[in-house]
């Protein structure tokens, strides 16, 4: 299998790629290519130009800044989180999650942010950015903006970038006190997408929860964000009853359907057990 | 200099031919090809190195597997144009002429393939792995060759293999 014909641009600088993405010419942004080029090879993508941007330097990196804000560059691949040990340190949710997107070899190349821009409703890093309330800061000719991780997907494949932006790196806020949680996947076998996935990012001071985020990949048309388990975690400690009544509530707020992954109650009953390890797991910690 | 013109179907509009420069096993190749071809294609059918297979052809097998710049990378999902001015390493560049890689007396001490489809991509993901962690325990072979899959061996073999080689690697 091979793309249909489309005009190929590798820029070094960021201006440039901009330059080139305002030509129009039904142009696509390349970055990891492990969505975009099985597309192309299948032709339900067919751009006419593409824009390749692995020459454009400042992209790769992943960083905290002086306020502790976490940035993911564009070119930051999954593989490059996995071996991270800034994320073991400070990111437990995201050193949970890295290993387990595609396998060792899409890890190699796919990105982070060609995740969330590709915006596949079965995606993993949807989740995790979501549950850590992260953003998106795109580029374009007006200049740059950020845009929220729950604004960013508009629908399946679609996100709300404008043809002639580029997102140029992920931001995750700092925690305002100590992180915990995880990313906890359930799938048929390595490479395969979501049976069921759930994204669990809390914060802590003192024993109470500050901040609760919660999304579930797999379990509906599209990332679930559950709000409900989220407030019936802050503001108390984390002890079993109400572990367990966030677990009953995100439960609920999955829309699971059977299909060849499973039953639509298998995954409802994973939901439950998934969000009580990942916070059982917190608990004893902070313990 | 080789030139890329396998793929044929009528041309759409005006798509320039790319002139690229990739070292191949440390050969330093100049090749004219179109931007849709793919490295796995230009290996193959361009520059004859047939040892890199095309299993699945939709990201999903690693058979077509080879390094680039050290790293391991599923070439059915790569332009040949993105490789310009980059390294790609492919099976026939483990061995020399006269010496066997230690991943592939491996294979042959330890029985490591049946059809041998698989092989040359999981080769190329053991050196990946060998080359950053010399010493790696079974789990470690387990998880690096987790994107490489066999219909043959049960995987078995392939690990004692390349422990094998890890081993031998690191006496010499
Ligand atoms: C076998 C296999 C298994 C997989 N399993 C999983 C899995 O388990 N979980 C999971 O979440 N994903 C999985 N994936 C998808 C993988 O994570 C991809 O790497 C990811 O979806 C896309 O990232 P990319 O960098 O490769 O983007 P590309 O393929 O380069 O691009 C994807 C899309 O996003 C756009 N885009 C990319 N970067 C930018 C940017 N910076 N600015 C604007 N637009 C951009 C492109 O134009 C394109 O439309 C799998 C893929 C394969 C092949
Ligand atoms: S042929 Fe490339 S992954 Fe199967
Ligand atoms: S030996 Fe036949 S596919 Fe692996």
């Amino acid at each position: 299998m091979y793309p249909s014909r489309f005009r190929y641009e590798a820029p070094r600088s960021l201006a440039e790629a901009l330059d080139l993405l305002r030509t129009g010419d039904e142009a696509k942004v390349l970055a990891g290519g492990q969505s975009l080029v099985p597309l192309m090879k299948l032709r339900f993508a067919a751009p006419g130009l593409v824009v390749d941007i692995n020459n454009v330097p400042g992209l790769a990196h992943h960083e905290l800044d002086a306020e502790g804000n976490l940035h993911v560059g564009a070119l930051c691949r999954h593989a490059d989180l996995e071996r991270s040990q800034l994320l073991k340190a400070v990111q437990p949710t995201m050193a949970a999650a890295a290993p387990l997107i595609a396998d060792p070899i899409v890890r190699n190349r796919g990105t982070l942010v060609g995740s969330l821009c590709h915006a596949d409703p079965q995606g993993d890093w949807a989740s995790v950015v979501l549950a850590l309330d992260g953003a998106i800061v795109a580029e374009g000719p007006a200049g740059r903006r950020t845009i929220a991780a729950r604004d960013f997907v508009l629908g399946p494949f679609q996100n709300a970038l404008a043809p002639d932006e580029i997102a140029v790196e992920a931001v995750i806020p700092a925690p305002r006190g100590t992180p915990a949680g995880g990313y906890l996947k359930l799938e048929r076998r390595v490479g395969d997408f979501a049976t069921v996935g759930v994204a669990v990012a809390v914060e802590t001071q003192a024993d109470m929860v500050t901040r609760a985020g919660i999304a579930l990949t797999g379990v509906g048309g599209s990332t679930i964000e559950a709000t409900d388990a989220e407030h019936a975690l802050v503001g108390g400690a984390l002890t079993p009853d109400r572990v367990a009544e966030a677990a009953d509530l995100a439960a609920a707020a999955a829309r699971p359907k059977t299909d060849h992954r499973g039953t639509a109650e298998f995954k409802r009953h994973l939901v439950r057990t998934f969000v009580v390890r990942a916070l059982g797991r917190t608990g004893e910690e902070a313990a | 200099m080789t030139t890329v013109h396998e793929i044929h179907e009528e041309a759409t509009g005006d798509v320039p031919i790319r002139r690229i420069t990739i070292t191949v096993n440390g050969e330093r190749r100049v090749v004219e090809c179109e931007p849709r071809l793919l490295l796995a294609h230009l290996l193959r059918q361009g520059l004859r190195l047939t040892g890199t297979h095309l299993g699945c052809d939709t990201t999903n097998c690693g058979a077509c597997t080879v390094l680039v710049d050290g790293r391991a990378v599923k070439s059915c999902t790569m332009l040949a144009v993105q490789a310009d001015g980059h390294e790609v390493t492919t099976v026939e560049g483990l061995a020399t002429a006269s010496e066997l890689h230690p991943l592939q007396e491996g294979y042959r001490e330890e029985h490591g393939l049946q059809c041998g489809f698989c092989t040359p991509g999981m080769m190329l993901s053991a050196k990946a792995l060998l080359d950053e962690n010399p010493d790696p325990s079974e789990e470690d072979v387990r998880w690096a060759l987790s994107g490489n899959l066999c219909r043959c061996t049960g995987y078995q073999n392939i690990v004692k293999s390349v422990l094998w080689a890890a081993a031998k690697l690191r006496s010499e």
